[in-house]
């Protein structure tokens, strides 16, 4: 194998490593990277947001069938977060309480941490391929 | 945790430095647009619940 294409795969495997854990754990693609404090605080961030919502009684209900498409939405949204979805399930949190004052509050914080760790991602996989800087 | 403003203020504040941490690159470029997004979110949610208020159905 040429140098060149060792540095290649090297470079898409890094790539590949660093979008894996970015989904996994929100922020440690980052930390991965050697952005360390950038991935802490994007880290501190989302794992707030969706642990206050699970507090605010958020359901984390899994829907992967066609017949409720904007459920199907919801459920990818919070899927986003990687980890700590499956965490918080595993602890016993996904019906959530529907009666609760903060149910819609805490559905919309563990939804939004869940996109908001796909936009990490996204940033962690450009960090990789060296189109960001910082 | 019932309180709306609290709640606002805490996902305002959230979003606002998950944004500014992608979207700028320095410290100082950082903490400015954060605290723009902060006082939009705020601000803008503040005049939406206000102009709603007539109608709360």
């Amino acid at each position: 194998m040429s140098e060149v294409t060792a540095t290649a795969t090297r470079d898409a495997s890094r790539t590949m490593a660093a979008g894996l854990l970015a989904w996994v754990f929100p922020g440690l693609g980052h930390v991965f990277l050697g952005r360390r404090g950038k991935g802490l605080v994007l880290m501190g961030s989302i794992l707030a947001l969706f642990v206050l919502g699970v507090l605010m009684d958020s359901r984390l209900q899994l829907h992967l069938g066609l017949e409720d498409p904007l459920a199907l939405l919801f459920s990818a949204a919070q899927m986003g977060i990687g980890a700590p979805y499956v965490i918080a399930r595993l602890l016993g949190y996904e019906a959530g309480l529907v009666t609760s004052p903060t149910y819609e509050y805490g559905n919309t914080f563990t939804a939004v941490a869940g996109l908001l760790n796909i936009l990490v991602l996204l940033d962690a996989l450009d960090t990789a391929r060296g189109v960001r800087g910082k | 945790m019932r309180s709306h403003l609290l709640n606002l203020l805490l996902f305002s504040g959230l979003v606002s430095t998950v944004f500014a941490t992608l979207l700028r690159d320095t410290t100082r470029e950082r903490l400015r647009f954060g605290l723009m997004a902060f006082a939009a979110f705020v601000l803008s949610t503040l005049v939406i619940g206000w102009l709603t208020n007539p109608f709360p159905r």
